[in-house]
């Protein structure tokens, strides 16, 4: 059985813990983002910036510009969580092309726990916000019965977002290496160059989708937006 | 000729899955066909708009995206990680 993710290559084990293939990638991509960003940001300078700085700053700038398009308030506190996001997601599928590495999205752990992600910060985001009683009132917004709708819609949106970011980076590495079985040479290659801009579109829904519930959240209280 | 249990099973799996991803491509093809057909003449009547129209169309095509990928998790799970085959191998091995 081709398993993509190699949930069940398991690396070490401490009692009922265990580290996995999905985990110690996970930890890699982690490491690379945070290690670069650490490096990067040592000597951030105004009148002269590297050209690293420049290339990260250029990055945050995009980002903030569609977070800010998305939401039409000020980015600011949303930006760290959408960021990440879309930056974890995109590595991840990006250092696929790297030989031996399996993106730990391709896992539904990891996706699942990122969707997680979001479910719990969209009514934290929307209660900062809002206050409790103006963030409950949006699940009673058009009519008091909509209530177990809206309940089920965050529920399925959440189930959604794991099982598309999940199907479109597992299948792709399946589809890659069931087509390196069949036709070598030069079929992968064209999969595989697909797989990536696959992937980095996948990581932009992602961050956008969560973006487009984190709006409908905070916009909750101020009714139909326009 | 009498297949056993395990034949059908193989031969279900297979069927299933390739119906699933077959038809379930259909529906969702046609629909983004008619997404895109829809936000380019919006974006030919207000180019200017092109930005805010091209990402309410991505997020709009990632949804239609999901159920194909729906049909495809459910094909790839009945032809890598079916769940009735350790339970057939276990019951003849025994």
């Amino acid at each position: 059985m081709i398993d993509p993710s190699l949930d069940g290559e398991v690396l070490a084990r401490w009692g009922f813990a265990h580290v996995d293939a999905t985990i110690l990638s996970t930890w890699v991509v982690m490491a690379l983002l945070t290690g670069l960003s650490a490096l990067v940001t040592r000597g951030l300078s105004v009148d002269h910036p590297t050209r690293a700085q420049a290339a990260l700053e250029a990055i945050v700038g995009t980002l903030r510009q569609q977070v800010r398009e998305v939401l039409e308030v000020d980015p600011a506190p949303y930006l760290p969580f959408l960021g990440t996001l879309f930056l974890f997601i995109s590595t991840s599928s990006f250092l696929g092309l790297v030989p031996g590495f399996h993106p730990p999205t391709a896992s539904l752990s990891t996706t699942a726990a990122l969707a997680g992600c979001v479910l719990v910060a969209v009514p934290i985001f929307g209660l900062a916000r809002q206050g409790l009683v103006g963030y409950l009132r949006g699940y009673f917004q058009p009519n008091l019965l909509m209530f177990p709708f809206h309940v089920l819609g965050e529920l399925t949106r959440t189930l959604s977002l794991a099982v598309r970011l999940f199907g479109n980076m597992a299948g792709g590495t399946m589809i890659g290496a069931l087509l390196l079985a069949l036709a070598p040479l030069l079929f992968p290659v064209v999969m595989q160059l697909f797989e990536l801009l696959l992937g980095q579109i996948q990581a932009y829904i992602f961050a956008v989708l969560a973006a487009v519930y984190v709006a409908a959240a905070i916009r909750a209280h101020e009714g139909r937006p326009k | 000729m009498n297949p056993d249990n395990a034949t059908l099973l193989a031969i279900a799996s297979v069927l299933g899955a390739s119906l699933a991803m077959a038809v379930g491509s259909i529906g969702p093809a046609l629909a983004e066909g008619r997404a895109v057909a829809e936000a380019l003449k919006a974006i030919a009547q207000q180019p200017d708009e092109a930005g805010p129209l091209t990402r309410t169309l991505f997020v709009g095509l990632a949804m239609i995206e999901s159920i194909a990928i729906y049909c495809l998790v459910v094909a790839m799970i009945l032809v890598f990680a079916n769940p009735f085959w350790s339970f057939l191998t276990k019951a003849a091995g025994e």
